[in-house]
């Protein structure tokens, strides 16, 4: 047995408001569409028309102001079932704070309609102006008239997407007109054009309705697009990201007898973070804890690379570097970054290319050509230099990890092998 | 904590492990707006979870959320202060209609958009004060990747056990940094689970046992479900200030502080005889650990507290510091948040603050500290 989606007949609002006549005639909608209570989601908002929940059979939430389409949105993603009904009510006030909102749900034809309730003024705070108030259209906030014309909600939600949009005059029996957007695929929205009877007919006395939208060139009308609706098919996941993570056996030997802090840097896109990423890597093959940061401007592509790496035969806790123990340096913007960290260094290591000038430190500088194997390869190489000249780790992990990363056709391996022997 | 191994190590980051812990908690819908330095989270939950949808903005995120939990998922998201002060009033929405969500919020330089590229610890106090009339919101810091693994699923378990949103409290240096980690053998994740409602009739949205009402989605056909953001009874109806509204918005003060006493997760470290302790939260534990194991090396006794559940505030901090002569308490901001939530303005005698603006603190500062 069909049951009513209104528990009532006396419904909260003031007499002759457009509020019951939508509440009474969605009710109808959705009944003639077939639709059992439970199979239908209310979502209001805050507003007059959000007082209606009481009065429904049907499941109700009721969220913040202006937020409902948005809510409603949510519920949509959520049942992902066409049998189910999301209705979203939302009054001309939250219409505007909530666009983004709207505008969303229509660009991605959600499977769920909107009713605005628009009678044009702001009536739970008092009947102030809103972003629907028709120019010349007085309000309490707007006595000589609204000097502005309203959005059109209707062009806005078909622009960004809907599959179905209307705007209709509160007057008589609209539950055919608002079956018609029930009942459509996709986002569907309806403009429910009244005036609030404590507010709006008191300051715009003998205007009517009809009138009142003509002139504001906001009359009935229908827009329609043709467009699937969205489902949320979201391609092949990953299973575990742990999967991706491959784990590194200790294969080697190091020769670090305590934690000692790197520091490399370069310009983007000549390889700093890869150098990094492979020097890690090569160390935890050889039994070393490691600790791997990057840091460059916000603009990845241009101006410093930095990557801090911390090396340690024992747990490391904390990884922050202040003056590194090792500096390696293969271009200016790298330098630039680092004069105070290299300048600091009271000992320790400074690798340098050659084309660099060397800021004052205490650290022993080792200048060299890095960038002569090619700029893209300076820091790697450097990596390969630095193993050799400390001796932390051997090449071998090196190579080793370039082979299981599949780097080998990438890298010029050979070259570097090549320049070391020299 | 498992026994360490040689040759089952990977290179990570806090936040795979972050969304791969949420995921198997039963996590499975990430929605979100990226943000610096949340991006790796956005990515991988991009990667792993069932559905992820872009959101517009912060706003939409957790609305999006709040629909999607209401139907019987479980929405995360990842973000930092901007976007956090976003979703306040949205997260204030979900709390009152006690729909469960994770919300990861990753700690950057402030105050506004700040730096977003430099972590920080300035935001624990605007989280003691989210929700309008003061009720607390769990809040679990992670310090470590043992935690990045084990807090996530954790968050999970609370917000669904609790039926309210769960934030997570992270911060640059511990999502970005890349370690040498053994994830061969972490701890197996348990699923969480809806407190469903089973019986056939008479389901009352906001009627509690143990203070948390059982749960029914949304959508179903069997019995109707009200939910509701302003004041309401059990029922789910709109009231003003009845007795029967009043009782519900205590009982949702009432819930988080008595359920979350099942949950009390810190790290105390005692040394016998130590008459100095020293407290850190986040990413602030890691140069707390060094700095105490390097202090005892030379001799000096100290022990160290490293709180996890923060909110609501549990009495054991309090009561753990009363019982030395001298605390440092570090923390990544110029004005010790934590003592803050902890003492207000009565900072006891032998209290001591070690902070740092726009970096880490490091262990040497924190001995300095305990020395000085």
């Amino acid at each position: 047995m069909k049951k009513d989606m209104l528990n009532t007949d006396s419904l909260p609002y003031c007499k002759g408001c457009g509020h019951d006549l939508i509440a009474k005639h969605t009710a109808g909608a959705l009944q003639k569409l077939g639709y059992q209570p439970l199979d239908v989601i209310v979502v209001t908002d805050i507003g007059c028309h959000g007082i209606i929940d009481k009065c429904l059979n049907t499941h109700t939430v009721h969220g913040l102001h202006g937020r409902s389409a948005a809510l409603g949105a949510g519920i949509t993603l959520g049942l992902a079932n066409p049998d189910k009904k999301v209705v979203v009510f939302i009054g001309d006030g939250g219409a505007t704070i909530g666009l983004q909102h709207l505008l969303e749900a229509a660009r991605l034809n959600l499977n769920m309609t909107v009713v605005v309730h628009n009678n044009m003024l702001y009536g739970m705070t008092g009947g102030q102006t809103s972003g629907l108030t028709p120019h010349g259209f007085r309000t309490t906030t707007s006595f000589d008239g609204n000097p502005f014309a309203g959005y059109d909600l209707c062009a806005l939600a078909h622009t960004a997407g809907a599959s179905y949009v209307a705007r209709i005059m509160g007057i008589g029996d609209i539950s055919g007109r608002l079956a018609v957007a029930f009942g459509s695929k996709g986002f569907s929205l309806a403009e429910v054009v009244e005036i609030c009877p404590s507010y709006g007919i008191k300051l715009n006395p003998r205007r009517k309705l009809a009138d009142i939208a003509r002139e504001a060139g906001r009359e009935e009308g229908e827009w329609t697009r043709q467009r699937e609706a969205f489902s949320p098919g979201q391609g092949k996941k990953t299973a575990s990201l742990l999967d991706k993570t491959r784990p590194i056996p200790a294969q080697f030997k190091h020769y670090l007898k305590e934690a000692r802090s790197l520091v490399l840097s370069g310009s983007a896109g000549e390889g700093v973070q890869l150098a990094a990423n492979l020097l890690g890597k090569a160390a935890m093959r050889s039994g070393l804890e490691v600790t791997l940061k990057g840091s460059y401007p916000v603009t990845v592509g241009v101006g410093f690379s930095t990557a801090e790496v911390n090396l340690s035969p024992g747990p490391i806790h904390f990884h922050g570097i202040g003056v590194p123990d090792m500096v390696l340096i293969t271009s200016a913007d790298g330098l630039n970054h680092n004069r105070a960290r290299i300048a600091g260094m009271k000992e320790g290591l400074l690798l340098i290319d050659d084309s660099l000038d060397v800021p004052p430190t205490g650290a022993e500088v080792v200048r060299h050509d890095f960038r002569g194997i090619g700029a893209r390869s300076a820091a790697l190489y450097g990596v390969f230099m630095l193993a050799l000249k400390t001796g932390f780790i051997s090449t071998e992990p090196l190579f080793r990890t370039i082979a299981e990363e599949g780097l080998e056709e990438k890298i010029p391996v050979a070259r570097i092998k090549e320049a070391l022997v020299q | 904590m498992q026994k360490k191994t040689k040759g089952d190590r990977a290179l990570v980051d806090g936040s795979r492990l972050i969304i791969e812990s949420l995921a198997r908690a039963g996590a499975d819908a990430f929605i979100g707006y990226p943000i610096t330095p949340a991006n790796l989270l956005y990515l991988y939950g991009s990667q792993r979870m069932e559905l992820m949808l872009p959101a517009p903005d912060e706003i939409t995120t957790l609305q999006w959320m709040s629909g999607l939990s209401a139907t019987g998922r479980l929405p995360v998201t990842a973000t930092s202060f901007p976007g956090f002060a976003l979703m306040l009033e949205s997260i204030n929405m979900a709390y009152m209609m006690e729909l469960p969500m994770v919300i990861v919020l990753v700690q950057r330089l402030g105050p506004a958009t700040g730096t977003a590229t430099c972590g920080a610890q300035g935001d624990l106090l605007l989280l003691k004060g989210m929700i309008s009339g003061g009720h607390p919101v769990p809040v679990l810091a992670t310090a470590g990747m043992e935690d990045c693994w084990t807090l996530p699923a954790r968050a999970v378990k609370i917000a669904l056990e609790l039926r309210t949103p769960v934030v997570l409290l992270t911060s640059k240096e511990e999502v970005m940094t890349q370690r040498s980690f053994h994830t061969g053998r972490l701890e197996e994740i348990e699923r969480g689970k809806w407190p469903l409602y089973t019986l056939e009739c008479d389901y009352k949205p906001y009627k509690a046992t143990e203070w948390v009402p059982d749960f029914l989605p949304v959508g179903q056909n069997r019995q109707q479900v009200r939910l509701n953001a302003s004041t309401h009874d059990e029922t789910g109806i709109l009231q003003h200030t009845t007795p029967q509204a009043m009782a519900n918005t205590r009982r949702l003060e009432d819930k988080v502080v008595q359920r979350m006493q099942e949950h009390l997760l810190y790290e105390l470290d005692e040394e016998p005889g130590a008459d100095t302790l020293v407290v850190a939260t986040g990413i602030t534990a890691a140069a707390a650990r060094q700095a105490v194991q390097t202090l005892r090396e030379a001799g000096h006794k100290t022990s160290l507290l490293v709180p996890k559940t923060l909110l609501p505030v549990p009495g054991k901090y309090a009561e753990t510091i009363s019982r030395y002569r001298r605390t440092v308490m570090a923390e990544e901001s110029i004005n010790n948040q934590l003592g803050g939530l902890l003492f207000g303005q009565q900072t006891p005698a032998g209290l001591r603050f070690a902070g740092a603006l726009g970096r880490m603190i490091t262990p040497q500062e924190i001995m300095e500290e305990v020395t000085r």
